[in-house]
């Protein structure tokens, strides 16, 4: 429990717990939605289902994004194949009609997979805001766990209703392995 | 060899996050696991590239002239090999992404292998179209539409030209759907390093992922996207590839039965090479509480399925064959039978029709050995397929006066077994320096058992579960 009551001169980044179960953590998440916390994170090792209803996240940014990705590549791919072929450079194959759709298919698919699947890459680092080698929750101690077997939830200093007393308080009443003042 | 006893826990022993963790990550961790065998594969493996190389040199300072393709058989080992590369990366797509729609979460110890396998064949198999065209540096304006001086652009109307979409798409997207799945485990790498330079590497690599709930968010929906996206791309890769054949007019390639049953063989043939190379490692490295017996039961079943899948296109081929009434097809069937390459047709018949026929047995799938066996012949197997629709069927000409044998060269074996090298090189070098199993969907997979929503087959839940409960 260090950090509390400490005056640090370091701005708070947030009050983290730690857990050690993912059912815990899911509890604990939901009760701090529950009183009212927005700014906050949970931080596991393996995505867990239903986490981010239990803390209040919604985002289909990357759907969408994957979407219009998609949509961007097929056109791609049969607007090049029709410059290419009507305007740029037609060419009389046996009589063959220029737009020769069925044979435009292939490729037309081929670019849509490919720009929806680095869209999808792309968009999910580009919204995790990676890459990114310093985060203040780095300074958790023992949050090298948080990749191995501990759960962790962070309240920000950010949240309105964040106050280090009360906020302390609460957390402690979520029992956990042990809760940390986080600095910037 | 010790029996392994044969249950539907996807992880056995004991199934906890460090443990699990441990075992994986000690691979990449702690450099001593890997004894002098590994040294053993690898430099064989160095030799086999060291070996592509060379003759990769020699054939892009003589032409291809060095190989045996010549009219009529102007493709011959290199698109063999080509198809037989490709075919193999199939079983890893068809493992990460298929299995995953499907909810099959016995894939989740498996996939990490899988993929690489995917990759590094794709890198195989692609060499050889750039390759065969002799002058590859010129290729890349027949290959990608770019404005170049000439004013030229490739055929896009031409299988050829799909093809070269199809496989780079299929190449880039593979290589992120990994690299992306890498991404935590590279953060567990970082976070249980003890040594300075492996922690800043992988510090680097996972890109500072954190695990935190926004970042699983967007993972999992970019990995399920992905996952749906891979799923018609695997499909349409090698019914692109079979267009190259089944859309001319040469006998023996214009088979609307082509795209189904090349899908069909490229996974027969990827489960096939996954099996081998998992059937060792898993047991060298103190896999088997991870990768269980069965794993290995349901991939040999997989193999069995997609084998007989192969073989009914064998016998539509015959079918169609007699039912067009086309002479030439009949010739060249007859050629098949009992010409001058009907041993390849035979051992071809034997290798993927009847070896394959011992995995219906439940002994045979526990006996690792034999499976194991049985996976290198069905390789040997999908290598003859290609063989056998490609130079043998370029044999048989329309003008039987323009009929000619195909004799394969030193280069046309020192390319091929160079790259088996070269895929020897880079598997050897994932096993060492890589996670081989995904660690997070692992540990996700415990975490499951441990809250009992694993999913396995209904007779054999776990014994806690009340018996006869609801009666």
């Amino acid at each position: 429990m260090s950090g509390y009551g400490s005056h640090d001169e370091r701005e708070t980044y947030a009050l983290v717990a730690e857990f050690d179960s993912a059912e815990a953590l899911l509890a604990a998440a939901e009760a701090a939605r529950v009183a009212g916390f927005k700014k906050m994170d949970a931080y596991s090792p393996f995505p867990i289902h239903g986490l981010s209803d239990a803390i209040g996240f919604k985002s289909n940014a990357v759907p969408f994004a994957v979407l219009g990705g998609g949509l961007l590549g097929g056109l791609t791919g049969y607007s090049l194949q029709y410059y290419v072929h009507v305007l740029d450079y037609p060419m009389n194959v046996g009589g063959r009609p220029l737009v020769s759709l069925p044979a435009m298919v292939p490729i037309t698919f081929e670019l849509t997979i490919l720009f929806s699947g680095l869209t999808a890459f792309f968009s999910m680092i580009a919204l995790n805001r990676l890459p990114k080698p310093y985060h203040s929750i780095f300074n958790t101690p023992g949050f090298e766990r948080a990749t191995q077997d501990r759960f962790f939830l962070a309240i920000e200093a950010k949240d309105k209703n964040f106050d280090p007393q009360r906020t302390h308080e609460f957390m402690r009443g979520l029992n956990p392995l042990s809760l940390n003042e986080v600095h910037a | 060899m010790a029996k392994e006893t044969l249950n539907d826990v996807l992880i056995t022993g004991q199934p906890t996050y460090a443990a699990v963790e441990d075992s994986i990550g000690r691979l990449v961790l702690n450099q001593k696991v890997h004894k002098r065998q590994w040294w053993y594969f690898f430099l064989f493996g160095m030799m086999g590239a060291g070996l592509l190389l060379v003759s990769i040199f020699w054939l892009l300072y003589q032409g291809i002239g060095i190989w045996g393709n010549n009219v009529p058989v102007a493709w011959a080992f290199d698109i063999v090999n080509f198809v037989w590369w490709i075919g193999i990366g199939h079983a890893g797509t068809l493992i990460s992404a298929i299995l995953l729609l499907l909810k099959q979460q016995w894939r989740n110890s498996i996939n990490r292998f899988a993929e690489a396998m995917t990759i590094f064949a794709v890198m195989c198999a692609g060499m050889y179209p750039l390759l065969h065209t002799g002058r590859p540096w010129v290729a890349i304006y027949w290959l990608f539409p770019y404005p170049n001086i000439l004013g030229m652009w490739p055929q896009f109307r031409s299988p050829l030209e799909w093809d070269v979409f199809a496989v780079s798409t299929y190449f880039t997207i593979s290589l992120v759907f990994w690299f992306m799945g890498l991404i935590p485990d590279f953060a567990v790498l970082r976070d249980r390093a003890k040594n300075r330079t492996t922690k800043v590497l992988f510090a680097i690599l996972s890109l500072g992922w954190r695990g935190s709930n926004q970042h699983w968010h967007r993972y999992e929906q970019a990995n399920l996207l992905l996952a749906g996206l891979s799923t018609p791309l695997v499909l349409s890769v090698h019914t692109i590839v079979s267009f190259d054949f089944a859309s001319s007019i040469v006998p023996g390639w214009n088979v609307t039965v082509f795209p189904p049953y090349f899908v069909a063989g490229a996974v027969f043939a990827g489960f096939a090479m996954v099996l081998n190379f998992l059937i060792p490692v898993r047991a060298y490295y103190n896999l088997k509480h991870l990768v269980t017996m069965r794993h290995i039961d349901w991939m040999a079943k997989i193999m069995l399925a997609t084998g007989m899948i192969v073989f009914y296109g064998y016998i539509l081929e015959v079918f169609y064959t007699w039912y067009s009434g086309s002479v030439f097809e009949f010739k060249l069937l007859m050629d098949r039978f009992s010409g001058p390459y009907a041993w390849s047709y035979w051992m071809l018949i034997f290798c993927n029709g009847v070896v394959p026929q011992l995995m219906w047995v439940p002994k045979f799938r526990r006996n690792l050995v034999l499976v194991w066996i049985v996976s290198a012949i069905v390789g040997v197997g999908m290598w003859l397929e290609r063989f056998v629709i490609i130079p043998v069927s370029l044999t048989n000409n329309y003008l039987p006066s323009s009929n000619k044998m195909y004799y394969p060269t030193f280069w046309d074996f020192a390319m091929f077994f160079g790259t088996i090298g070269f895929f020897f090189f880079l598997m050897f070098l994932f096993i060492r320096f890589l996670p081989i199993i995904n660690i997070f969907e692992v540990k996700d997979l415990v975490h499951k058992m441990l809250t009992g929503t694993a999913k396995t087959e209904p007779s054999t839940r776990p014994a806690q579960q009340p018996v006869g409960a609801g009666e």
